[in-house]
C-alpha cells in the first residue's frame, strides 16, 4: 500500500482513515512560531460523502487508499445493485445504491461514466457532464413559444425531472448539464 | 515578471521608510548584523539552512533564523535600543502564510518590561494601520490561560498530557498521541486562533514556561514565561521576550534543545558561545521583539497569501 507525507498532501489525494477512503479537498499549513507545526485539512470521506476537518503533525506518514477512477458502460439493475462493464476488460463490478444515488438519474443501460473504485468495489459513480435523454411526459408544447419566458418539468426516459421551454414536446430528446441539472437544448436526431 | 503587483513593492518601501521613521523619532538605532553564523538556533521546531564553513576549522555555517543572537551581543556591549530589518532564512516553511526566506523586524528595548515592550508594538501597530488607511484598532491583552479558559473551558496548564490528547482528537487530531508541549501547541493554533477577533490587535502573554525560548521564567508564576504573540487578522503577526539574561540558564536551554534534538533523531547544533561570554560579561535587562513584516504587509493589502506581497517568492527565487 502507498504512504503518503503531509508534505505530498494535495487537493485531490485519497488517503486512509479509520479505514475509510477520504478524498482531500483542502490542506493548510498551520505552524505556531516557536512550536510544533500542523497540516490542518478538509478530507471527504468517499463512502458517505461527508466532508470533516483533520489535523495531522507536519511529516506524519499516511496510509493512501487505493483508490481508481475507471470508464464504465452502465449495463442494467436488478433493482437491488447496480451492474457496470470495464469495457477493455469485459470485467463486472456491482453497485450498492449508495454509490449511484446521486447519478443514476442521469444512466440508461449501455450509457458510459466514471466509475470510482476502491479495493475492486464501485464507490462512487459519475455520470458525463453531458447527456442527451429523450422526454417521456411533460405537457403538450405551446406551439411557436421560442421566447424562452416560462417553463415546465419534464420527465425523462431515466426518471429524472429536469425544467424545460415550454416549447419543448414529449418524445423529443434533450441534452442535459448533469453537473447543474439544467437543460442545455434539443438534439436534432 | 516579479510575482506579485508592482504596487506591492512599493507598498512595501513605505512601510519600511515608516517603521524608520519611527523609530528615528524614539532613538532606537538601526543595525545591520550578519546572515551567515558559525552558530546555529537550537530551537527544536526550527529548521537551519546549512552552507560550507566560513573558516578553515569549520565545515558548517548557517543561515540565521533570527537576528537575535547578534543583538545581545551588541546590546552587551552597551549598543543601547537597537532596531533591524532583517532577512532570515527557516527551512522547510513553505505555505501560503510561510515562505522560507522572509523579514523579520527585530528590536530591544533596554530596561523595559514585556508589558512596555506591547504597548510600544501596539503604537507601532496603530500607526502603521493609520499610515495604510486603516481604521484605529481595538488593543486587547489576555494572559495564555485566560485565552484558553474562554475558548477550550479550561487550563491546559493545569491538566495531563493525556487529558490534553483526548481534548485534541475532539478537536479533529489524527495521529499518536503527542508531547504536552505539542498538544498546547495544537490547542491554541488549531482550535483557538481560528476564533479570535481578526480586528483586534490581540496581545496574549506569559506563555508556558516549556514554551520560554529566550524568554524569562514568570517570577510570579514558573508555570508560565514572559513571552507575547501579538494576534491580528488570523495570523501570529509578533513574538515578544522580556529577555533571559543569565547566562548559565541560557547555556542549560541549549543543552536541553540539543538533547532533545537527539531524541527526535535531529542534528545536534553549535551553540553561540560568544552569546553565552556576551551574556555572562553583563547582557542588561532587557524586552525584544520580532515582527514578521510580509506578514503584516500582506494583511495590510488584504491579500490572502504571501505571493501577493513577494515579487520572487522562493519557488520562483
Amino acid at each position: 500500500m502507498s504512504t503518503y507525507s503531509t508534505s505530498q498532501f494535495k487537493n485531490g489525494l485519497k488517503i486512509l482513515l479509520d479505514g475509510d477512503p477520504y478524498n482531500i479537498v483542502e490542506n493548510e499549513i498551520v505552524k505556531p512560531g516557536k512550536g510544533q507545526a500542523f497540516n490542518r485539512v478538509k478530507v471527504k470521506n468517499l463512502k458517505t460523502g461527508r466532508t470533516i476537518e483533520k489535523t495531522f503533525k507536519s511529516g506524519e506518514k499516511v496510509d493512501g487508499a487505493d483508490v481508481m477512477e475507471t470508464e464504465m458502460q452502465y449495463l442494467y439493475t436488478d433493482g437491488e445493485f447496480y451492474h457496470f462493464m470495464d469495457p477493455n476488460s469485459f470485467e463486472q463490478f456491482e453497485a450498492g445504491l449508495a454509490a449511484v444515488e446521486d447519478c443514476i438519474k442521469w444512466l440508461k443501460e449501455e450509457d458510459m461514466c466514471t466509475v470510482t473504485l476502491w479495493n475492486n468495489s464501485p464507490l462512487s459513480v459519475e455520470p458525463p457532464n453531458f447527456v442527451e435523454l429523450k422526454i417521456t411526459e411533460t405537457d403538450p408544447g405551446v406551439r411557436g413559444d421560442t421566447s424562452g419566458g416560462g417553463s415546465k418539468p419534464a420527465t425523462l426516459e431515466t426518471g429524472a425531472v429536469v425544467q424545460v421551454p415550454l416549447f419543448v414536446p414529449e418524445g423529443e430528446i434533450i441534452k442535459v448539464d448533469t453537473r447543474s441539472g439544467e437543460y442545455v437544448g434539443r438534439v436534432k436526431k | 515578471m516579479p510575482e506579485c503587483p508592482l504596487d506591492a513593492v512599493q507598498q512595501r518601501a513605505f512601510l519600511y521608510r515608516h517603521i524608520r521613521q519611527f523609530f528615528a523619532e524614539r532613538q532606537v538605532m538601526e543595525v545591520e548584523t550578519p546572515v551567515l553564523s558559525n552558530h546555529a538556533n537550537t530551537d527544536v521546531q526550527i529548521e537551519v539552512f546549512q552552507t560550507q564553513g566560513i573558516t578553515d576549522d569549520a565545515s558548517t555555517a548557517y543561515l540565521r533564523t533570527s537576528p537575535e543572537f547578534f543583538h545581545k551581543r551588541l546590546l552587551a556591549a552597551g549598543g543601547g535600543d537597537i532596531y533591524e530589518i532583517a532577512k532570515v532564512f527557516r527551512l522547510g516553511e513553505s505555505s501560503r502564510r510561510h515562505n522560507p526566506e522572509f523579514t523579520l523586524l527585530e528590536w530591544y528595548r533596554l530596561d523595559w518590561t514585556l508589558f512596555d515592550l506591547m504597548d510600544e508594538v501596539a503604537v507601532l501597530m496603530q500607526s502603521t494601520l493609520n499610515a495604510f488607511g486603516w481604521p484605529k484598532a481595538e488593543v486587547k491583552h489576555i494572559s495564555y490561560v485566560d485565552l484558553c479558559q474562554l475558548h477550550l473551558g479550561f487550563n491546559p496548564l493545569a491538566n495531563e498530557k493525556e487529558e490534553l490528547n483526548r481534548s485534541c482528537q475532539e478537536h479533529g487530531y489524527h495521529g499518536d498521541a503527542m508531547s504536552h508541549s505539542q498538544c498546547l501547541d495544537f490547542l491554541f493554533a488549531v482550535v483557538i486562533e481560528p476564533k479570535l477577533n481578526p480586528n483586534e490587535l490581540l496581545f496574549v502573554y506569559h506563555f508556558p514556561a516549556s514554551q520560554a525560548a529566550l524568554a524569562q521564567i514568570n517570577p510570579e508564576d514558573p508555570s508560565t514565561c514572559l513571552r507575547f504573540e501579538l494576534m491580528w487578522q488570523g495570523l501570529e503577526l509578533a513574538n515578544g521576550y522580556q529577555e533571559l539574561t543569565d547566562a548559565e540558564e541560557q547555556r542549560q536551554r541549549f543543552e536541553q534543545d540539543n538533547q532533545t534534538r537527539s531524541a527526535m533523531n535531529k542534528p545536534t547544533l553549535p551553540y553561540d558561545a560568544h552569546l553565552l561570554a556576551a551574556m555572562a560579561s553583563g547582557l542588561p535587562a532587557c524586552s525584544g521583539v520580532a515582527l514578521g513584516l510580509d506578514r503584516l504587509l500582506m494583511k495590510l493589502l488584504k491579500t490572502e497569501s504571501l505571493a501577493g506581497v513577494l515579487p520572487f517568492p522562493t519557488n520562483r527565487a
